[in-house]
Order: structure tokens, then sequence, then C-alpha cells
């Protein structure tokens, strides 16, 4: 893990595929109001991208995708867009988590209910890939601040 | 429904689970847990419960996956050369 | 185990009690008014999506909670910079 991987052959397949499986992740999270999936898969399949070129090409390459040092304030980032949107429905008169009462102008309390189950699914879906990239950093560079 | 379908892959889940667990190899056994978790995803598929088995084979056959082989790697560099 | 696999319902039997509008209560059923409501509340047609984002919605961020508390637990554990500086206080002290 320290070193990259010996072969070209593996690191050019690693950089065909994880555009791919990046583009079906946003899909999964995006169209996850007519389709299965959702928040946590598709961020799962987002992390899976970003590991596969880890695993592939080493962290130094990898990390122009998502910085290590990026990673636990997105995942904070993640959590308070969840529950931020869940506070600013509270404070605008609802309950806490009813997307009903979200201040946004022009929409039915239905699509409203919509663009709020969208919101806090991209919430999740940054959380979720944020915490698999960090597990991944930490399991592979631990050991060695140690020593 | 399709229990023909089942029944293969319950047959199948049996044998990569024993596989699994009784090989010497610790990373012919990750391989096998890899395919036990989409064998199991597509046991739920089939069931008819779509987004639990998109969950089993995104989070059980890819991320575990390469976190069990993160620690295999972690854990044999000292001792192998 | 087999003794009692063998009495439960069959999967998606209309019959079932659990598939019923109303329980032996009397009381309506839960997943009965989802089905029939979750497409006039949200406009949307996934009720998986509905049910786990809006009705329950609270149980998704505890869900989301204990995965990133997992995460910094992690970190904490990890990290290693905590030993490395008590293992150099007591080396200085000494």
């Amino acid at each position: 893990m320290k070193t990259g991987s010996e072969s070209p052959i593996i690191v050019l397949g690693a950089r065909l595929l994880s555009p791919f499986i990046m583009l079906f992740g946003l899909y999964v999270i995006f169209h996850g109001h007519y389709s299965p999936g959702g928040g946590f898969q598709g961020g799962a399949l987002l992390a899976a991208s970003v590991l596969l070129m880890r695993v592939a090409s080493g962290t130094q390459i990898s990390s122009l995708m998502v910085k290590e040092s990026l990673t636990t304030p997105l995942g904070v980032v993640g959590v308070l867009i969840y529950f931020g949107t869940g506070l600013l429905a509270f404070l605008m008169g609802g309950d806490f988590l009813d997307y009903g009462a979200l201040p946004i102008p022009g929409l039915s309390p239905e699509y409203l209910r919509y663009t709020g189950i969208l919101i806090i699914e991209i919430g999740v879906g940054l959380a979720v890939m944020m915490v698999m990239i960090l597990l991944y950093d930490k399991m592979a560079t631990g050991e060695e601040e140690v020593e | 429904m399709y229990w023909e379908f089942e029944l293969i892959l319950f047959v199948f889940l049996l044998l990569v689970g024993l596989v699994a667990l009784e090989v010497k190899d610790l990373l012919v056994s990750v391989v096998m847990l890899s395919a036990f978790s989409f064998t199991m995803a597509l046991m739920f598929t089939s069931m008819g419960a779509v987004d639990v088995g998109f969950t089993e084979a995104v989070v059980g056959a890819g991320v575990t996956g390469i976190l069990f082989l993160i620690a295999l790697y972690q854990t044999t560099q000292k001792s192998k050369d | 185990m087999f003794f009692a696999t063998v009495d439960l319902p069959t999967r998606g039997d209309a019959d079932s009690v659990m598939n019923q509008e109303v329980n032996d209560n009397g009381n309506p059923v839960a997943g009965n008014y989802y089905i029939q409501s979750a497409y006039k509340d949200a406009k949307t047609p996934n009720i998986v999506t509905v049910v786990l984002g809006d009705y329950r919605s609270i149980d998704t961020l505890g869900e989301q909670i204990v995965v990133f508390t997992a995460g910094l637990i992690l970190v904490l554990i990890l990290s290693g910079h905590r030993k490395e500086r008590k293992v150099s206080n007591r080396e200085e002290n000494s």
C-alpha cells in the first residue's frame, strides 16, 4: 500500500473504470426518487470509485480526486446538511424534519417534500462517501505513522 | 416464484461459504466472502427487495472486500519478506 | 427452526395478517397507509425513498450519525500521534 501498483495495465483499467462508477453513483443519488437507490447506496458507489483508484495507483495519484485532509470536513458538512435541513424546517414553524415548512418560494407542499428528500439524500451520500474514504486512508496509513 | 433459480443460488451460497471457511489462503477467503455477498445480493433481488440487494452488492462485495484486503496486507507485510 | 419456518406465510401473500388494512384490534396498519398515501404526500413514485427520507427521517438521521461516529472513532484510534507524544515525554523525563 505504500507504493502503487507496478503494472500499468491495472492503473489504466482503474482509470478507465473509475469515472463510470462515479457517474453511476451520481445517477443513483439523483434518480433515487424513481428507481431503486438513494443516498447510502450512491455514496458507497462514489466511495468505491475513489477507492478503486487508491488501491490501483497509490494514494499520491488518487489524492488528486479527493484529498486526504478533505475527508473529515466534508463528512461533517454532509451530516450538517441533513441536520440543518431539519433545523431550518423547525425554525420556520414546522416540526423537526418536516419538509413542508421549508422556506423555498413557489412550490406546493408536495414538491417541497420532494425537494427536501433530495437535499437530505445529498447529505447522506456526501457523509457516507467521505467516511468510507476516511476508513481506507486511516487503515492504509495509520500503521506507518506510529513507527 | 422462481424457486429453481433460488435453489441454484442456495447451493452456490452453501458451497462458497464452505470454501471460505475451509481454505488455507486468506486472500482466497476474502474473495470467497465477496462472492458470498454477491450471491446474497442476487437472492435479495430475486425476493423483490431491490434496495437491500443494491446495498448488499455495493457495501458487501465492494467496500468490505477492499477493507479486508487492506487489513490483510497491513498484517502480513512484516512477516512475508 | 425448520418447524417454525413451515408455518410462515408465503412471500407477497395478500391474505396474510401484515398486509391487511386493519389488524386484529381494528387499528389501521402502518404499511398500508404508506403504500396508499406516499405518492400523494411527496409526488415520489419510489415508496422506499419516501419512507426512509420523509416518514422515518429521524431514523435515517440516527443511522447517518452512527456511520459518522464510527469514522471519527477510527480516526481517534488509528491516528497514533498521542502515543508518540507520550513515549517522547517519558523519555525526556527519564
